[in-house]
C-alpha cells in the first residue's frame, strides 16, 4: 500500500511498512548510514541516518529520529535538511573519526570506501579531537580477508553478517565501549566459506581483499566488466577487474533473483587460475612453442585427412561449444560429459520444462518456508543456495515477529522474538554437512536410500505416488513427519541435483514437487548442477564420452578436438589412457593446463572467462551472458575463434563465417530453438548509449600512458572490442548502462559498493532494466501427469565391500579454482571417509593409510573416520588429483596397507 | 502490627549488622500474609488494580506507574512468561536495593510471588549485581526456605498458580541495569540494550511477554496487598504513593539510606536523616537521585523528593539516593570521575556513547589537568546536545550527560577558572 511521506516540504507515494531510511533511499535521496544494509535489516546501531520526525504541517520543532528504525506512516513529515538533524549526523562521523586512522592514502579501501563517502556527504571536515586514539592488533585471518582493526568504525555489520547471516562460528565481537574488537578468538582462518563478502560489507578498510593487496590497484584505476562465476552451476554474477592485463579482483555483481549482495569464496577467490605464471599463452605443438602461422598451417595439415570428433564442455560457453559442434558437425558433436552425467542433466531439463514445479531462483529459494534437500551437501556443491536456504529458514521468524507487530526488518527485534524458532528443513544426504545445525532433521542415507526417503515423503502427501513397499515403520514415519511439515507449507522447495550421481533421487525430488503441486502446495524446485555451463551443454545436446570412446574404438574416429575439458576428470584414467593412445590427433584448445592438455599434439590457448565473451546457462536455466574486462594477450584468442580459424583451413565444409561474437550466439540460438533465447541474454556488440559504447574504465583511470612507459612513451591506442558494446577505454556514455552491461558501479557521491543503491528500482530490489538474463526452460503447458520412475531397491550392504559415493569440498572439488593460489593455500590432502565402527573392524584408525580399489582403479590415501556414514558406505573427495578418474559412486573394496600416508 | 512497621514498612524488619529474618520471624511480623491474601482471595486484575490504585512508581529510576506496566502485557495464550527482578543496582551513589536485598530477602520473594501472579507469570528470575555476594547468599537461603515452605513450587497458597524462582548474578556491567540489555544478558548474550518497541511486554526474555521490575518497587507490593492502596497513598506527602528509601553520599555527617515517607524534603534528607554537612564543608550542589541526574544546589533544599517535584526543579528523583558535592571538593574533577565511570560502562553498540563519552571524558581530564581551552566548553555543550534522549540507542548517555549539562550551568565559572589558569583550583 503506497502512503503519502513529506520530505523537505515535497509530497512523496511510498510503501507503508518500511523503514524511513530505506525509503529515503529509494527516493534516491543521499542520506548517510553504517550499520543498516538492506539484506541485514536495521539495527540502530551507528545513529548515522538521523532526520527530524514532524507532528504534524504546523510542528516546527520536531525530534531527531533514526531514519532506519523508524516506520513508514501516512502523512509523515519528514525533514532530511534540518539544521539539527544535519548537526548530528555531521556529529556521528565527527566521533567516528574520532578513532579512525588518517591513513586513507595507504588503505586500500581509499577511493572506494563508504565512510568516506559518508564523511563527505554529512559535511564533517576538521578534527577536533586531541587526544590520543585507541589502538588493535590485528589478526591473521587466512588468504582471502586481510584485517585492520585500528580503522573500525564498529557499525556490526561484519559480525552481522558473519554469524547471523552467513551463520559463521568463529568470529564475533569481542571487548566493549570504546574497545569493541571485530575478529576471531585467536589468528586462524576465517572457517565460514562466505567471509569474503566481509571486504564489501565493512563499510571501510578493516576487512579487505587480500588478494587484491599482493597486487593492489585502485578502484578507479581498474578496469571492470560484468561477468558470471564460473566455479558452480548456479550463476552467480560477478565483476571483474583487471589492471595492466591482470585480474585483480572478483567483487559480487547484483542481481535480485541469484546472488543478491553476496558470494561464496571460491567464487569471489577462484579466479587466480586465470593468471598463473606457469599458464601457457603460445600454441604449442608437442610441447614446443609455435606460431599462430604455424600453428595453423600444422591444423591444415592435420584436419583434411583427419576423421574428427568434437568434445565441448561445460566450463565453456554456449557460444564455444556451438562453434566445435559447426566444426565437427552435430553428429561428431560430443558434450564431453560422461554418458551418467549426461543422462542426469537431461532428466533435470526434463523435469523443469515437463514438471509440475518451476526451478527456483536463489530469491525464491530464500522464501521458501519448508525445504528438502535430497542427496546434496549445498555448502559444497551450491554454496550460495546453502546461503539462501539459511535465510529460508527464518520465515517462521518472520511470522513470529509480524504477529507481534514487529516489522520484518527491525533485525535484532526479529530475532529476539523468534529466539530459535525456525521453518523446516530437512536434509537427506550421506554424511554431515554444515546446514544441519540448521536442520529440523537430518537423515544419513547413501543415494538410493535418499530416493526411497523421497518417494516415501510423495507418498505420503499423495497416495498416488509410487509406493515404498518395504520401507520400515520408523522409515515410513520420518517420511510423514517431513510430509506433513511440506505439506502445510505455502511455498514448499524441494533440492536436489546430480552430485550424488543418482537418477532416482532426481526422479524422486521431481514427484515430491508433483505430489505437492496436487496437493494445491506452489512448490519449487532447485536442481543443483556441477559447472557454470552443464544446463547449457545439456540443452545443446550431443554424443557422450562413452560414445566418443566407443568411436575411436571402432575406428571410425583417429582425431579429438577437445574443448576446455580434461577428459580424465571424466572417465576412468584407463579408458581414457586407451583412447587417446589409438587417436592420431588429440587437439586441445584450453586455458588451463591439464592431463588431457599435456597429451595435446597441438595445444591452443583459449581465452579465459576475463578476456572472452559468451553466454552460460545456469542451473534454473538462465541464459547470461559474461564479458572480457580485458583482451586476450600473446598468442591467446577465444575457442570460438580458433574454432573458426580451424575451419577455415580444413578445406572442406563450410568455413565459419564469424566475425563477431554475435554471429555465434545468433547461429546458435538460430540452429538450436532450445537456445533461441540466448540472444536476449545482454544487448548485442551493436548497442549503444547515445552512440557511444560504454567504457570499461572508471574516468579516473589514471597512468594510461605510463602502464606503457617501459616500452614507449606514447599512448598506444586502446585495444579494439568487435564483440560487444563495451570498450576497453574510459571513453564513452557516461549514463547507467543495462543490467548486463554495467562494468562497475559508481554514483556521485557514492564511490564504494553500495553505489549500487543508484541502480536499483528501490534499494534491495531489481535493478533497474530489469533482470538480467534470459530465461531458456519455458515449463510446458501440458505439464506431466504421472509419477516418474520407480522406487529403487533398497540399500544392501555388502560384505567386504562399500558403496562409495562422492563427497564434495567447496575449496578443492572444482577443477579451476583449487589452481588458484589463496585456495592452492587451503586445500586438505584427500581421504578415504569411513563409518568409525566398519574402520574399527578393519583396524584403520584415523589418519591410516588405507588402500581402495574401485572399478579397475587402485588408490591408496589416509582414511579419516565420519560417525555420521552409514554402516557399509564410504566418501571420497570428488575433484581432486587423487579422485579423478574413478567413477563414483561405485562399490570398492577398503583395506588396511603398510606405510605412511 | 507496630507503629514503625505501619509507617516504614520497607525497612521495619531490617536490623543493620544483624542477619536478616528467617522464614519464621518473616511470617511472625504478617509476612506472606499480603501473598496468601492475593492468592486466595484476590484476581490477577484484582492485584493489578490496587497496585495501581496505591499509585506505586518503579523505583529503579523512570518512576513509570507499577501497576499501569503490568498493563502492558497482552492476554496470557498458554506460554511462558516471566517477571525479572533488576537487582543490578549499579547506579553510582545508590545503595538502596543491598539494604533491602540482605536486610529482609523474604519480603522481596513475597513481592515477586504476588507480582508474578498479577501478571500470570509462572517464572520469576532475580538478576542480582554480580558484587552482591552477601544479598545473593540471603536470597539464596530465603529461596530455599521459601521452596521448603512450599511458598514457590506448584499451587501456591491452594491456588491453581505454579511459580518458579530464579537467582542469577550478574558479570557485571553497568549496562545490565538497563532492562532490555539485561534480558539479552540473562540469554547469554552481550549486554546490548534492544529496541523498544517491541517492549519486553511483548517480546521480552526468550522472546516471551516479560515485565522487569526494581527490587524496592517489588518489595512494597506485599504491603499494598495486606493494607491496602489507601494505606499505602496516605504514607506519602505528595501524589507518589508510599514510603521511598532516600539515601545520602557525600561529606555529610552521617551517610546512609532511610525509608521516609515520599516526597520528604532534600533539607529534611541531609539536615536531620544525614546530620547535615561535616564541619568544614559547605553544600555546593547535589545529585537527587544517583549520578545520571542532573545537579541541584541550594537553592533547591527545600524542593520535595517525588517524582513531579524533582522534575520541576530540573533534575529527576532517579533513585532517591543523593551524592552531595561539597566546597572543597572540585566539580569539574568530580564530572570527570562520572564521565570516566560511564564512557567505561558503554556497551559499545551506538556511536554517539561509545566515542562520545570518552572525548567528554578526555576533555574534562584536560580541564583538570590544566590543559583546558577555551572552546572545550563549546564541545562539552555539543556533546552534552548531541548525546541527549532519542539520539542515541538506550538511556545511558543521556543519563550521563545530566550532571554535565547542569555541571556547566552551575559551575561554569569553575570550568572558566580551570582553564583560565592552566591548573586545577583545588589542587
Amino acid at each position: 500500500m503506497a502512503v503519502t511521506l513529506t520530505i523537505d516540504g515535497r509530497a512523496f507515494q511510498v510503501e507503508a511498512g518500511d523503514n524511513l531510511l530505506h525509503a529515503c533511499l529509494s527516493l534516491g535521496f543521499n542520506l548517510p548510514y553504517f550499520c543498516w544494509h538492506p539484506a541485514l535489516g536495521s539495527v540502530g546501531a551507528c545513529r548515522q541516518c538521523a532526520v527530524k520526525q514532524f507532528r504534524d504541517a504546523g510542528d516546527h520543532a520536531g525530534r531527531l529520529v533514526m531514519a532506519c528504525m523508524t516506520p513508514v506512516a501516512d502523512g509523515m513529515h519528514l525533514s532530511i535538511e534540518d539544521g539539527e538533524a544535519k548537526s548530528f549526523r555531521a556529529s556521528v562521523i565527527e566521533w567516528l573519526m574520532t578513532n579512525h586512522p588518517h591513513d586513507c592514502p595507504v588503505c586500500p579501501e581509499g577511493g572506494e570506501c563508504h565512510l568516506q563517502d559518508m564523511t563527505v556527504m554529512t559535511g564533517h571536515v576538521r578534527r577536533r579531537y586531541r587526544f590520543h586514539k585507541r589502538t588493535f592488533r590485528n589478526q591473521y585471518l587466512g588468504p582471502f580477508v586481510a584485517h585492520e582493526m585500528n580503522r573500525c568504525i564498529a557499525c556490526y555489520r561484519c559480525v552481522r553478517f558473519y554469524r547471523d547471516y552467513a551463520g559463521g562460528q568463529d568470529f564475533d565481537v569481542f571487548a566493549s565501549h570504546r574497545y569493541v574488537y571485530f575478529g576471531r578468538a585467536e589468528d586462524g582462518r576465517l572457517e565460514n566459506e562466505f567471509s569474503g563478502n566481509l571486504v564489501e560489507i565493512c563499510p571501510t578498510g578493516v576487512f579487505t581483499d587480500k588478494p587484491l593487496g599482493r597486487l593492489y590497484a585502485r578502484k578507479w584505476d581498474m578496469a571492470g566488466a560484468p561477468s558470471v562465476c564460473v566455479h558452480c552451476g548456479l550463476g552467480c554474477n560477478v565483476t571483474v577487474n583487471a589492471r595492466a592485463g591482470h585480474l585483480r579482483r572478483l567483487l559480487n555483481r547484483y542481481h535480485h533473483q541469484i546472488n543478491g549482495y553476496f558470494l561464496c569464496d571460491r567464487g569471489r577467490f577462484g579466479h587466480g587460475f586465470a593468471d598463473l605464471p606457469e599458464r601457457i599463452r603460445q600454441p604449442l605443438r608437442q610441447s614446443h612453442p609455435l606460431t599462430r602461422d604455424a600453428t595453423l598451417r600444422h591444423l591444415a595439415g592435420i584436419l583434411p585427412a583427419a576423421k574428427p570428433i568434437g568434445i565441448g564442455s561445460p566450463r565453456a560457453s554456449l557460444e564455444a561449444n556451438f562453434a566445435l559442434r559447426q566444426l565437427v558437425g552435430p553428429d561428431r558433436f560430443h558434450l564431453g560429459l560422461a554418458a551418467e552425467e549426461q543422462r542426469l542433466l537431461s532428466l533435470i531439463i526434463d523435469i523443469l520444462q515437463k514438471g509440475p514445479a518451476p526451478a527456483a531462483t536463489l530469491a525464491d529459494a530464500e522464501q521458501a518456508d519448508a525445504v528438502l534437500v535430497l542427496g546434496e551437501d549445498l555448502p559444497n556443491t551450491a554454496p550460495r543456495l546453502a546461503l539462501a536456504l539459511r535465510q529460508a529458514t527464518r520465515r517462521q521468524a518472520f511470522a513470529i515477529a509480524g504477529r507481534l507487530g514487529i516489522p520484518s526488518w527491525l533485525d535484532n527485534a526479529v530475532r529476539d522474538a523468534a529466539q530459535q524458532e525456525k521453518s523446516p528443513l530437512f536434509i537427506a544426504t550421506l554424511d554431515a554437512t554444515r546446514l544441519d545445525n540448521l536442520a529440523t532433521a537430518v537423515f544419513r542415507l547413501p543415494d538410493m536410500e535418499v530416493a526411497r526417503l523421497g518417494y516415501a515423503i510423495a507418498q505420503a502427501i499423495d497416495d498416488d505416488a509410487p509406493k515404498v513397499s518395504d520401507g520400515s515403520a520408523e522409515f515410513l514415519s520420518q517420511a510423514q513427519v517431513v510430509a506433513q511439515a511440506l505439506a502445510e507449507a505455502q511455498r514448499p522447495l524441494i533440492v536436489a541435483g546430480t552430485s550424488s550421481g543418482s537418477r532416482a533421487v532426481i526422479e524422486a525430488a521431481a514427484n515430491l514437487a508433483w505430489a505437492l503441486c496436487r496437493r494445491g502446495r506452489a512448490a519449487q524446485l532447485s536442481m543443483v548442477v556441477p559447472e557454470c555451463d552443464s544446463l547449457g551443454l545439456a540443452l545443446m545436446g550431443g554424443g557422450n564420452l562413452a560414445e566418443a570412446f566407443a568411436a575411436v574404438d571402432a575406428g571410425a574416429v583417429d582425431t579429438f578436438i577437445v574443448l576446455e575439458n580434461d577428459l580424465y576428470r571424466r572417465a576412468e584414467r584407463s579408458a581414457v589412457d586407451a583412447c587417446l593412445n589409438r587417436l592420431r590427433h588429440l587437439l586441445v584448445i584450453d586455458h588451463s593446463s591439464h592431463q588431457t592438455a599435456a597429451r595435446a599434439e597441438i595445444f591452443l590457448p583459449a581465452a579465459d572467462f576475463a578476456e572472452s565473451d559468451g553466454t552460460l546457462v545456469n542451473n534454473e536455466g538462465r541464459a547470461q551472458r559474461f564479458f572480457s574486462v580485458r583482451p586476450p594477450s600473446g598468442g591467446i584468442q577465444e575457442s570460438w575463434r580458433w574454432l573458426r580459424d580451424m575451419a577455415a583451413v580444413r578445406h572442406e565444409g563450410e568455413p565459419l563465417p564469424w566475425r563477431q561474437l554475435d554471429d555465434v550466439t545468433a547461429a546458435c540460438a538460430k540452429a538450436l530453438p532450445g537456445l533461441s533465447d540466448i540472444t536476449n541474454a545482454a544487448p548485442g556488440a551493436g548497442f549503444r548509449i547515445a552512440g557511444a559504447k560504454i567504457p570499461r574504465q572508471p574516468q579516473r583511470y589514471s597512468g594510461r600512458t605510463a602502464l606503457h612507459a617501459d616500452r614507449t612513451m606514447h599512448e598506444p591506442k586502446p585495444a579494439e572490442d568487435p564483440d560487444t558494446p563495451l570498450a576497453y577505454s574510459m571513453e564513452g556514455a557516461a549514463t547507467k548502462p543495462p543490467p548486463s552491461l554495467i562494468p562497475f558501479v559508481w554514483a556521485p557521491a557514492w564511490n564504494s559498493v553500495q553505489a549500487i543503491n543508484k541502480f536499483q528500482q528501490e534499494v534491495g530490489g531489481p535493478l533497474r532494466g530489469g533482470p538480467a538474463g534470459s530465461l531458456l526452460i519455458h515449463r510446458s503447458r501440458q505439464a506431466r501427469r504421472t509419477y516418474l520412475g520407480e522406487v529403487p531397491r533398497p540399500f544392501a550392504p555388502r560384505r567386504g565391500r562399500w558403496w562409495i559415493e562422492p563427497l564434495y569440498a567447496i575449496f578443492g572439488s572444482e577443477e579451476l579454482s583449487r589452481m588458484s593460489a589463496p585456495i592452492a593455500e587451503i586445500l586438505t590432502s584427500p581421504t578415504v571417509a569411513l563409518p568409525p565402527a566398519d574402520a574399527a573392524r578393519l583396524g584403520i584408525t584415523e589418519g591410516a593409510l588405507v588402500e581402495l580399489r574401485l572399478g579397475g582403479e587402485i588408490r591408496r590415501m589416509p582414511a579419516t573416520l565420519h560417525p555420521a556414514l552409514p554402516p557399509g558406505t564410504g566418501g571420497l573427495l570428488a575433484g581432486t588429483p587423487e579422485s579423478i578418474g574413478l567413477i563414483l559412486p561405485g562399490w570398492g573394496e577398503i583395506k588396511a596397507c603398510e606405510g605412511t600416508p | 502490627m507496630t507503629d514503625d512497621a505501619m509507617s516504614r514498612p520497607l525497612t521495619a524488619a531490617i536490623r543493620p549488622g544483624a542477619p536478616p529474618p528467617g522464614i519464621a520471624d518473616y511470617r511472625r511480623s504478617g509476612g506472606y500474609l499480603g501473598a496468601a491474601k492475593a492468592l486466595r482471595e484476590m484476581t490477577p486484575d484484582k492485584v493489578r488494580e490496587e497496585v495501581t490504585a496505591a499509585a506505586l512508581r518503579g523505583r529503579g529510576g523512570a518512576g513509570f506507574s507499577t501497576g499501569r506496566k503490568w498493563g502492558f502485557l497482552p492476554k496470557p495464550d498458554g506460554g511462558d512468561r516471566y517477571l525479572v527482578v533488576n537487582g543490578d543496582e549499579m547506579e553510582p551513589g545508590t545503595f538502596k536495593d543491598r539494604l533491602l536485598l540482605e536486610g529482609n530477602p523474604h519480603q522481596l520473594i513475597e513481592g515477586v510471588i504476588i507480582s508474578a501472579f498479577a501478571v500470570r507469570a509462572s517464572h520469576a528470575i532475580i538478576f542480582l549485581r554480580g558484587e552482591y555476594v552477601l544479598a545473593a547468599q540471603r536470597l539464596e537461603v530465603a529461596l530455599e526456605e521459601a521452596a521448603a515452605a512450599g511458598l514457590v513450587g506448584q499451587g501456591l497458597f491452594g491456588s491453581g498458580f505454579d511459580l518458579d524462582i530464579q537467582l542469577h548474578s550478574s558479570a557485571g556491567r553497568y549496562i545490565c541495569g538497563e532492562e532490555t540489555a539485561l534480558l539479552t544478558s540473562l540469554e547469554g548474550r552481550r549486554a546490548i540494550p534492544r529496541a523498544k518497541p517491541p517492549f519486553p511486554q511483548t517480546s521480552g526474555l526468550w522472546g516471551c511477554p516479560t515485565v522487569v521490575n526494581n527490587v524496592e518497587t517489588l518489595c512494597n507490593v506485599p504491603h499494598i496487598i495486606r493494607h491496602g492502596a489507601a494505606w499505602f497513598r496516605a504514607l506519602s506527602r505528595g501524589e507518589d504513593g508510599g514510603t521511598k528509601i532516600y539515601g545520602a553520599s557525600g561529606r555529610v555527617r552521617r551517610p546512609g539510606a532511610w525509608e521516609l515517607p515520599m516526597g520528604t524534603t532534600v533539607r529534611e534528607i541531609i539536615e536531620e536523616h544525614a546530620g547535615g554537612m561535616q564541619d568544614g564543608y559547605r553544600l555546593r550542589g547535589f545529585l537527587p537521585g544517583g549520578a545520571s541526574t542532573e545537579f541541584l544546589t541550594a537553592e533547591h533544599l527545600d524542593v520535595a523528593m517525588d517524582f513531579a517535584s524533582v522534575e520541576k526543579a530540573g533534575s529527576r528523583l532517579g533513585t532517591g539516593t543523593m551524592v552531595i558535592l561539597d566546597d572543597r571538593t572540585c566539580p569539574v574533577g568530580m564530572l570527570q570521575n562520572l564521565e570516566h565511570f560511564f564512557a567505561q560502562e558503554s556497551c559499545g553498540w551506538c556511536t554517539p556513547c561509545r566515542d562520545g563519552l570518552p572525548w567528554t571524558e578526555r576533555i574534562l581530564e584536560a580541564i583538570e589537568d590544566g590543559r583546558g581551552r577555551p572552546e572545550d566548553l563549546d564541545l562539552l555543550a555539543m556533546h552534552v546536545d548531541h548525546l541527549g534522549m532519542g539520539k542515541t540507542f538506550c538511556a545511558l548517555a543521556p543519563g550521563a550527560m545530566e550532571p554535565l549539562a547542569s555541571g556547566l550551568k552551575y559551575f561554569r565559572a569553575d570550568f572558566e577558572r580551570h582553564i583560565a589558569e592552566g591548573r586545577c583550583p583545588w589542587r
